[in-house]
């Protein structure tokens, strides 16, 4: 908990002087008969960020604040395998989002949580990994009009969107 | 009499047979919401937002005011059940209602949790069409610096009331408002901040990606970790007569109710605090008035009609400043604010003049959802403590689905969506290490508006800060923010000084 402390005090910090640099492109002091410029507001808001960090950083350094004291793990392994299943999962879900499009992706994710993470029968994963894109697209598609991401598989949607739309 | 025959019309609105399916389905999906652990209304209310497009814009405020509303009776299902907060607005019903059910007296509390939320809800409902009117009509003065000195205040209420580490909360203010500023310069509309020359930052960061990101998958990913050990799962022994018999034995609780309405209405419409710190503090009050301060604790019924009347109260508390102002009053009520100018309804005074049918069909609906709420609870009690045994695998794959596609869906851009992952997964990393978050999600929603009005009053003094200072009600809003800005410094200060003192004796 102690490094992990540490560690997202500097990283947060050295974020804050980018956006400082990132701000900075833009004019920061004042413009007469404008007011501020554009980054202005930006950029003292970075610089504030930068403020709140070194300040984490003394506490830590005479471990003045709980996280800075605590000598638990920040994650233990079963935390540390459950977040990498599911944050790499879903990494790996938005990633095939962009090539196989939202109908293969989201039930091979549902599926694989399911099966892998709760090991529930398969007629419980196969019927939700199958009835939910049914109800995305029936939603999203045909009542609100919002055309969710297909990647490769678009083709295979010109007879569903001359039946429906 | 003109705000009676305002919310008669306002009735009119919120009867329409669309707009009351949305009052009930809104108010059942917001229990089953508030009463899954880990989630609450300002999570519902966040991943259904982009599911609302398919109904006009009143309709869509109508249903999320009723999810609002159904959430925080649904939160004090889990918490009296499972001894897990169903939300964090239901944390303090926990300290009561868990040993409660543990004694075999669940459906008691379950009771008495439905009764505090009606008696707190209707309270509220009354006080908030009382004072909406006259507070727009006085708002309607405000020009950019009150409405900066205003922000200014949501945010230092956040410091001061927040009861999070200090720097912390300032961090996730600061980089909220950093993220509000990305995309085109409102003023010359050069871009700005565009990371990496990424193009889908011009349009700058939807604040639905950070509300869906950290709300929505950080949460998740949250209750993922906090929940993997098994849930006990108290019995509840439902009958008719065990209702009505827990009912009458409440009048001894009425006080309690009251002086919990008043207090969660009160300290919901301080900009920002919202109903967590509401909740807490009517626990707090009630324990003190108590004579017998010692069953707290150990299941004594008021500690649970206290927090759950507060929270329903501050629910209602916290829409006052959004509608009348255009400062949430709550993390939930800064994504209502953020959808509703999406859709063109503008927060602010001028919403009682140019919509005024809308604002009415609001509060007339907080009425019929508060009605429709009571009933509900109390007669699906059975119904709820099932969907507590619905296993979390399959919960929590589906709503990750729908963040997904929420994320989505208001820009079409994947680009959102992998911001919102990312924003997710950091906003879980930080959580852990006690950073708040819903000040971000409120900066990045207020950001834009508090830099107009910043601006603006600049240009109006030419430069000077005066401004904010030297105007009657922007200068005493200025100075209570900077009052709760600064007695947590010095508390703060206070206590290092001390633990210095302590290490090193002189």
């Amino acid at each position: 908990m102690r490094r992990a402390e540490l560690i997202m005090a500097a990283v947060m910090a050295a974020f804050s002087l980018y956006l400082m640099w990132k701000s900075a492109e833009l004019p920061i002091g004042w413009i007469p008969g404008e007011g501020p410029g554009g980054g202005a507001f930006p950029f003292w808001l970075a610089v504030g960020m930068l403020v709140c960090c070194v300040l984490i950083i003394v506490r830590w350094f005479r471990r003045a604040d709980e996280p800075a004291r605590s000598e638990d793990p920040y994650m233990d392994r079963h935390t540390m395998v459950l977040f990498a299943i599911v944050a790499g999962s879903l990494t790996v879900t938005i990633g095939l989002i962009e090539v196989v499009g939202v109908y293969i992706a989201i039930p091979l994710f549902l599926a694989f949580y399911m099966r892998v993470m709760g090991r529930h029968r398969w007629i419980i994963t196969g019927s939700i990994a199958a009835f939910t894109p049914v109800t995305l697209f029936f939603f999203f598609e045909i009542a609100l009009k919002i055309t969710l991401p297909k990647g490769v598989t678009e083709p295979l949607f010109y007879p569903l969107y001359s039946m429906f739309l | 009499m003109e705000i009676f025959a305002h919310l008669m019309d306002g009735f009119l609105l919120a009867f329409e047979p669309l707009n009351l399916g949305l009052v009930i389905a809104g108010v059942i999906l917001g229990m089953f919401i508030g009463a899954m652990p880990g989630l609450g209304s300002v999570n519902g209310v966040a991943i259904l937002l982009p599911m609302t497009y398919l109904v006009p814009p009143t309709s869509a405020v109508i249903f999320l005011g009723a999810i609002y509303y159904g959430a925080m009776y649904g939160g004090a299902i889990s918490s009296i059940m499972l001894g897990i907060p169903g939300a964090s607005t239901a944390v303090a019903t926990t300290f009561d209602g868990r040993p409660m059910a543990l004694k075999g007296e669940a459906d008691r509390a379950l009771v008495a949790a439905a009764t505090a939320s009606f008696v707190g809800g209707s309270i509220s409902v009354v006080l908030f069409t009382l004072f909406a009117p006259p507070l727009a009509h006085v708002a309607l003065a405000f020009s950019a610096p009150e409405e900066f000195a205003l922000m200014l205040l949501a945010f230092a209420t956040f410091v001061g009331l927040g009861g999070d580490d200090i720097p912390k909360t300032f961090f996730s203010i600061f980089i909220g408002l950093v993220f509000s500023a990305v995309g085109l310069d409102i003023i010359s509309g050069e871009p700005r901040l565009i990371f990496m020359d990424l193009p889908g930052f011009f349009h700058g960061i939807n604040f639905l990606v950070l509300a869906i990101g950290i709300y929505g998958i950080g949460e998740m990913l949250w209750t993922i970790e906090t929940t993997k050990g098994n849930m006990k799962i108290s019995q509840a022994n439902i009958t008719v007569r065990r209702i009505w018999e827990a009912l009458v034995s409440l009048k001894s609780g009425i006080k309690t109710m009251v002086m919990g309405s008043f207090l969660g209405y009160f300290v919901g419409i301080l900009p920002a605090a919202g109903a967590t710190p509401g909740a807490l503090m009517a626990y707090g009050v009630a324990k003190g008035m108590s004579k017998d301060p010692d069953s707290f604790g150990k299941g004594n019924v008021n500690g649970v009609l206290a927090p759950e009347s507060a929270n329903n109260a501050a629910s209602t508390g916290s829409m006052l400043p959004m509608l009348t102002l255009g400062i949430p009053g709550s993390p939930t009520t800064a994504i209502l604010l953020g959808g509703m100018v999406i859709w063109g309804l503008d927060p602010g005074p001028m919403l009682f003049v140019e919509h005024k049918e809308f604002v009415w069909g609001l509060i007339a609906s907080l009425y019929a959802a508060n009605f429709f709420a009571v009933l509900i609870n109390l007669a699906f009690i059975p119904a709820f403590l099932w969907v507590l045994r619905m296993p979390f695998t399959i919960l929590a794959p589906v709503i990750f689905v729908l963040c997904i596609i929420g994320g989505y869906a208001p820009t079409q851009d994947m680009h959102d969506v992998w911001l919102m992952l990312i924003f997710g997964i950091v906003g879980y990393l930080m959580r852990k290490l006690d950073y708040p978050m819903a000040p971000a999600v409120l900066a990045i929603v207020l950001g834009p508006l508090a830099e107009t009005s910043m601006r603006q009053s600049l240009l109006m003094s030419s430069g000077s800060f005066d401004i904010f200072f030297f105007r009657p009600i922007s200068g005493v809003i200025m100075v209570i923010a900077i009052i709760l800005l600064i007695l947590p410094m010095l508390h703060s200060f206070n206590r290092m000084m001390r633990h210095r003192a302590s290490r090193w004796p002189l």
